[in-house]
This record gives C-alpha cells, structure tokens and sequence, in this order.
C-alpha cells in the first residue's frame, strides 16, 4: 500500500524486545502498546522469559496492526536489542528485512556486512544529554515511535501521562527524552515501516488484557470469594491479579503453605457456602490430586486453574506446553465425573471463568480451567466482556431438618446445604458414606453411591461448551486444536488461503462434545494440533469420538506455535493431495 | 442444653471396647451441651484415624476429609461462616504426622478453631506402628528394633509457635478434660487441646495407669502467659503437665485478618458479586 507521498505503508508490523531482565523490556513493552492502541492500533504482545530474577535473556514480541492481531509470529521487523547478546538470543528470527534499532556497542562492533538493516541511535548517550542514562528506554520508545509513523503529540502526551506521578522535571526529562528518540529517528529516512492510517474509533475503548486477567475477571464475575493457593509460574499471576483485589470484592486469598492445603482449603470453603478457586500449575497440581478425589467423593465444587508449563518434574518453569491434559482428567483415584474447560480467546477464559464456578457448582464437581503460560502471558486488545450475560447461579438449598446430604436422585444430584443454612445437619466424609453422610461398608449401598456419583456424568452432557468451527462447513480438511493454539491455528489457516480447509477448536476437552465424530468423519483428513509430544488431545478424542486423527502436528520445545511454522508444517501435511 | 441433645441414637461404633476415646466422645456431648452450642451451628472436621471416626458419633455438621488435612478445611470453613464453632479433631498420627506441615502453619494462620488431638502415642487403624509421638525405643511390627526418631512433642511446637492457646488433657479425667475443653473451645484463636489417652489394643506401655503415674496439675501459681516457662514445662518428659500450658491471648484471628467482616458479618454463603465494581475493574483495563 502506497500514502500520496508514494512510500510503502506497512499493516501489520512485529516489534521484538530483547534483553536481560532489568534492562527495560518491560518499561518500554508497556509504554509502545498502550501509546500505539491509544494511537488506535490493534497490539498483541507475548514473552518469553528464563527462570531467574535477574540477568539472563528475554524477550517480548509485539505485534502491532490496523486489523485485529491475537497470535505470536517468528518474524522480526523491528528489533530493539537493550542488551549484549540481544542479538544472539533472537538471531534465528533475524532476517534481512529486519531494522535492528540501537547501539552500536550492544549490537556489535561491526554489524556491517550482517544479516540485518542496522539503524544506529545511542539511546543511552541521548539520554546522558538530557540528564540521566535511565531514560535510554523511553529514548527507544521514541525512536520506535518514529519508524511506526506515530504522530509526536501522541507520544509525548502518552509518556507525560504514563510518569505524571512523577516530579515534573522527571516528567519533562521524559518526555524530552522520548522527543529525542523520535528525532533521531526521523533523520534516518526510513519510511517503509510506516503503519496504515489506524481505524477511526475502533481500538480505543477496547480492552487491553492478558489471559491471567481474563481468567480472573470472570473468576470474580463467577462469584469467586476465597483462592487458596501457593505460587508457581505461570499461575501465579491468577493469585496475585485477585489478591490485589481481595477487599474490593471481598474475597480471602490465602498463600498455603503447600497445594495439599491449597485445595483442601478451597474444599473446606465450598462446603461452608463459599466460591473457591485453586490456582496452581505441573507439579503444584500433582500434589492437588487426593484433593481432586476428595471433592469427587464428597461430591463438593471445586474450581482448579491449571496454568500448563512443561514438565516432568520442575521441568521448563517459565516456558510452555499443553502437556497435563491427561494429567488433569486422570488425577485423583477412584472414578468420578469432572469437566475440563480450555479456554482460546481472552472472550473465553472471561467466559468460562464465571461458567465455571455455576458448572461446579451445579454438578458438585471438580471444574478445571486448563490454560498454559503462553495464554496466561499473552495479551491484546479485545471489546469489554459482557456482564450482562454473567452471573451468579447459586444451587445451595435450605435445610430442613430431616435433610440428607447425599439423597439417591434419579439422576445422580442431590441438593447441597451448607452448615448453618437451615435447620439441617450437613454431613460428609471421605469414606463411602450413606445419604445421610455417614461412613458405611454396606456394600450394596456402596453400588448404589458409586452409581449415583456417575449418573451426574450424564448431566454434564448437556452443558457441554460446543467446538467453534472456523471456515467452510463442506471442509476437506480438519485442523483440530484446543486452549490457547485458538489464535495461531486461525491465523495460520486463513494464510494457507484454501477453501477446503477449516478449524475446529474446542474450549471444553472433557466432557468431549458429542458433535466430534460427526465432525471429523465428515472430512477426508483430520490433523489435531498440540503442544506435547505424544497427541493427548487426540487420545482423548479417539476414546471418546471412536475416530482416531490422520495427522499430528505437535510442539514440545518449551515454547508457542508461532504462524509461520503452522504455515509451513501444515503445508506440509496436505501438499500430497 | 443436655448433652443427650448430640446423642446419635443407635450406633455401631468402630472403637475397641475400652478405648480411650469413649470417654474423650463422652466428654465433648457435656462440653458442647454445657456451652448451649446448637447441634446446628457446630462443625466437626477430622482427617483419618480411628480418633478421626468422633465426628460420625455425635450431632454436629461433619467434615471427615483427607488423612491428615483436618485443619485446613477447618480454618477454610471457619473463615466462609465465622458464626460457625468448628472443631477439628483427630489422632496424633494425622494431625502431628501427615498433616505436620498443616499443624504447623494452622498455627502460624491462627484461625479461631479448636484442634483436638488424641494422643495415644500409636497409629490404631493401621494395627499398631509407631506414631510420630512414640517413645524412643518403643517397638512395632515395623519399628522391630524400636523407636529412633526423636518423639515429636505437639505441646513444644505449639508453643515454639507462639500459638494461642495450649494445652494438655488426660482422658480418663473427664472433669478436668471438659474445663479444658470449653476453654478452648471459647477462646479466640486457634486452641490446641492434646488429650492423652490408652490404645488398649496395641500400646501396652502407655496404659490408663501409666498416664495416671505419669501425669500432673499445673496448679494456680503457674502463670501460662509466661512463654519460656511454657516451654520448659512443655518438654518435661518424666511426668507430663496437665492444664493450661501457654496462652497468646491478643492475637487476631485469620476470618478477622481476612478484612472481608469488618463492615459486613455475612458469611460468604449470602454474599453477591457487586457487577458495578467488576465494571469499573474491568474498564480500567481499557488502558
């Protein structure tokens, strides 16, 4: 596309951060997306990052467009390294389309000859002028700015804003410095990363949120009001978002001293009439599992945020994979019902939060929101939730005196009182236990127990959250995928650009809807997308759909699909037709 | 009220006869009845164990969860419905053993609950291998050669632990058990109450006449707010001291810390999600 001057316009530009933790990356991912969606942008952002405080490498990419953008790309167009081995962190992604923005000395001695456009700007030397080395950032915030074609008003006003709580010469000297950057940038002549005019109106009044934050936000529409957790990445930002608004909202967040006590906290409370939520992650969750069982056997609600990293053990902590889908359906002895969420979207993890805590505590079951750090991490701009749609669906009943907790009912639900709540006794217990609650070795009885509990399975079926279907109905091809692939996969498929090639993504694993045989038995190749090494999904689907997947396409380095490879692997998989 | 108000009419208990915890069961109805707690507003929360069977034997609300994890539903309960009384009781296998890591932070959270312990000094229910408690040199089927680990001592940690409230029964005398009973049960905070106690069936050293012989009154002059002389008094071993060892009284319970009742004493059940305040949250997302 060409503005009246005749240079190119660019619409959908990848923007990559890269330094040690502490350099910045942070200051300035925070500064460029909210300036460019307040500039009317669409802005996605993720990162990557090492287990360690400080030091190491790490890196944010940001993507930023007139159209809506949700999923990771390997293409760098901008790199802003802020630190020595920037360049070496990222270089797989490097390319000669890629403007390297920086210092000469970060970059290298002689980046001539080198595989990228290198624009040279000494942030920290500007920022010394102005007065202090600790606006170098704000000067690469400014330079960026520059290159992306964003009007200097609105940077200037975006960093006074962003520092206004600052002394005013501190807001002056950053502002200064982000004009410096801007500048300097200017005089370099590059007008070929200049974006498309940004759509009137469109972006502004958007959210701009990361999967954590959805999560919470529908926890709390949910009606959550006591978390009990200990801190593991990546779930952890699920805590902290709803521990810093505990009061506000009146819930208890405990730190436990352990996940065991973690959940049997959230158990205890939803006994007592509470909303409890456990946030947790790999080997935090393993140490829930007798917990999972214990609120199948007591048939009380629980709702588990289980944020996937890769594993065994302490595997990769900061990385990601969808690799305890099977974890999750299968922890906890004995035999008991249980629903698996999945959320894809930030519309969805807000969704299923809230759907959660009614699903749990309608069918007194365990209810998982099963995410991964690459949801948890990743944000862009989404239109606000609704609220009107979200709500409290409350199945506690009053007890009468005669009241038995666990009433054999046709199909398998007994009402569920809470201690305090009327004139009745509430009794449970983690033994077979008759309907009043208490323990018995009346093995007849224990059938008729088992039977019940199973019976609430059926029930679940019917509030089975559908799989969306992107693309054509008369598909040839199936691309199946499931969380946080949503995304990726979409965008992957809509560059394939064939007409017989659709997308099936599911945000409920289990119970698996019971549309899924009818879906892949209509196409002539199905091909399940995953992030583990051995096709859970895709187990679970040929147990459960009868129908085994023709193709895998799976992912286990730590790290997200990005576009370009599903691009290519999927390519790949259908050439041969 | 009348301690038959918490009789369960017929039942098959799973106690030996002769257990110690008859009278412990026994003394609790009086304990309850005497403090005119309503059937109703009382919760019973224990792990596994044959100790842990109590609260199927008498009128209350009931959670007998996991091995070992009574407290932490405990405290959970408590702090969703303050107005609730809520003992957590069980044997000194789940509470000292498999929950010691709870035992220890319950402490450290200081919930306004009751903990009971009976400590017989023996796991029951898994036929008679060492508890945590133990003697040195006591033997089992599977300690042959005896006892090496340091007993763990319930009172000494507690009071490590600048907890609450602490002290120490001796079942048989049911007079002394229930004073101590009721004390912890009013008191605010977390209250631990160790009762000692016979496994008639596999602790033949530590019999009904051994703790007799073995056991003493703290009388008045003892001041239990006096923590290193709670200490010292907590790690007499020869003859155990019985009463009120320790007191911490000014501590805020956790349901208070929470914040969530300062304003508003509803508990949780009745609660409802204020929309507009979610709004306002969710629109200073915008940016």
């Amino acid at each position: 596309m060409t503005d009246g001057k005749g240079s190119r316009r660019r619409d959908d530009i990848s923007i990559v951060l890269c330094g040690q933790a502490g350099q910045g990356v942070q200051t300035v991912e925070y500064l460029l997306t909210r300036l460019l969606k307040l500039a009317g942008y669409h802005v996605f952002a993720t990162k990557e990052y090492m287990s360690r405080v400080r030091g190491g490498m790490n890196s944010t990419t940001i993507r930023v467009s007139s159209r809506e953008v949700a999923a990771y790309v390997h293409r760098i167009d901008v790199l802003v390294p802020l630190g020595k081995g920037a360049l070496g962190h990222v270089a797989a992604r490097v390319s000669t389309h890629t403007i390297v923005l920086g210092e000469r000395e970060i970059v290298g001695d002689d980046p001539a000859g080198q595989s990228f456009r290198f624009l040279e700007i000494p942030f920290t030397k500007m920022a010394s002028d102005i007065g202090n080395k600790i606006y170098s950032n704000i000067v690469a915030v400014g330079a960026v700015a520059q290159l992306l074609g964003i009007d200097l008003e609105h940077l200037t006003d975006h960093v006074r804003r962003s520092f206004a709580r600052k002394p005013a010469e501190v807001v002056d000297d950053n502002a200064k410095a982000a004009r410096a950057g801007y500048e300097a940038a200017g005089g370099l002549g590059i007008d070929d990363l200049k974006l498309t005019p940004a759509p009137a109106g469109q972006v502004k009044d958007r959210l701009l949120l990361d999967g954590a934050e959805a999560v919470s936000l529908g926890a709390i529409a949910g009606g959550c009001n006591f978390v009990s957790s200990y801190p593991m990445s990546p779930s952890t930002p699920v805590l902290t978002f709803l521990a810093q608004h505990d009061r506000e909202f009146g819930i208890i967040v405990e730190q436990a001293e352990d996940e065991i006590s973690a959940i049997n906290m959230a158990i205890g409370a939803w006994y007592a009439g509470a909303r409890a939520l456990v946030t947790t992650s790999g080997g935090g969750f393993a140490l829930m599992t007798e917990g999972v069982s214990l609120a199948g056997m007591l048939e009380t609600p629980v709702v588990i945020h289980l944020a996937q990293r890769p594993g065994p053990a302490t595997g990769l902590p900061t990385r990601t994979e969808q690799g305890d889908l099977e974890l999750a359906l299968h922890a906890g002895h004995g035999e008991f019902p249980r629903i698996i969420l999945a959320p894809g979207t930030l519309d969805e993890g807000f969704r299923l939060g809230w759907q959660a805590f009614n699903l749990a505590d309608k069918h007194q079951v365990p209810v998982f929101i099963l995410t991964d750090e690459y949801y948890i991490d990743s944000y862009y701009d989404a239109p606000a939730f609704d609220l009107s749609q979200a709500g409290v669906e409350r199945h506690v009943v009053r007890t009468t005196k005669d009241y038995r907790r666990y009433v054999i009912t046709q199909d398998g639900a007994s009402p569920r009182g809470v201690p305090g709540y009327g004139e009745g006794l509430v009794v449970v217990d983690s033994d077979e236990h008759d309907e009043q609650g208490h323990i018995t070795e009346d093995l007849d009885l224990r059938v008729r127990m088992v039977n019940k509990r199973l019976a609430k399975g059926e029930l679940l079926d019917a509030d089975v959250v559908p799989p969306t279907l992107i693309g054509p109905q008369d598909y040839k091809n199936l691309v199946i995928c499931w969380g946080s692939t949503y995304h990726p996969v979409k965008e992957a498929i809509a560059q394939l650009g064939r007409d017989d090639t659709a997308m099936l993504h599911y945000s409920q694993v289990y119970p698996l809807h019971s549309g899924t045989a009818d879906y892949m038995t209509r196409a002539d190749r199905t091909i399940i997308v995953e992030g583990n090494a051995t096709g859970q999904f895709a187990r679970l689907v040929e147990l459960h759909a009868g129908v085994p997947a023709d193709e895998l396409l799976l992912k286990y380095n730590g790290l997200n699909f990005g576009v370009e490879e599903l691009v290519d692997r999927l390519n790949e998989l259908l050439k041969d037709e | 009220m009348e301690a038959k108000v918490f009789d369960m009419g017929e039942l098959d208990i799973a106690w030996c006869p002769g257990c110690g915890n008859f009278p412990i069961l026994k003394t609790l109805k009086e304990a309850v009845a005497e403090l005119d707690i309503d059937p109703t507003q009382l919760v019973m929360v224990s792990g596994i164990g044959q100790a842990a069977k109590i609260p199927h034997y008498l009128k209350a609300h009931v959670f007998n969860g996991l091995h070992g994890r009574a407290l932490p539903p405990a405290t959970a309960i408590k702090a969703a419905n303050p107005k609730l009384t809520v003992i957590a009781e069980s044997g000194d296998g789940d509470m000292c053993g498999e929950g010691g890591n709870h035992f220890i932070h319950c402490i450290r959270r200081n919930p306004n609950i009751t903990n009971i312990v009976h400590d017989n000094r023996v796991y029951g229910l898994t036929k008679g291998q060492a508890a945590p408690t133990s003697p040195l040199g006591f033997k089992t089927p599977v300690q042959i050669h005896g006892v090496c680990s340091e007993p763990f001592n319930p009172m000494a940690v507690a009071i490590a632990l600048n907890a609450s409230l602490v002290a120490r029964a001796n079942a048989q005398d049911r007079e002394q058990t229930k004073e101590l009973m009721k004390k912890a049960i009013t008191h605010k905070g977390y209250a631990l109450l160790d009762i000692l106690q016979p496994c008639v069936t596999y602790n033949k050293l530590n019999t009904y006449q051994w703790f007799k012989e073995h056991t003493y009154y703290l009388d008045d002059s003892y001041d239990p707010h006096d923590r290193m002389a709670a200490f010292q008094k907590a790690t007499e071993t020869e003859k155990l001291p019985l009463g009120v060892l320790y007191l911490s009284p000014d501590k805020p319970p956790f349901e208070d810390n929470t914040g969530i009742y300062h304003e508003d004493s509803r508990p949780l059940y009745e609660r409802q999600v204020d929309v507009e305040k979610l709004r306002g949250l969710m629109t200073s997302l915008v940016s």
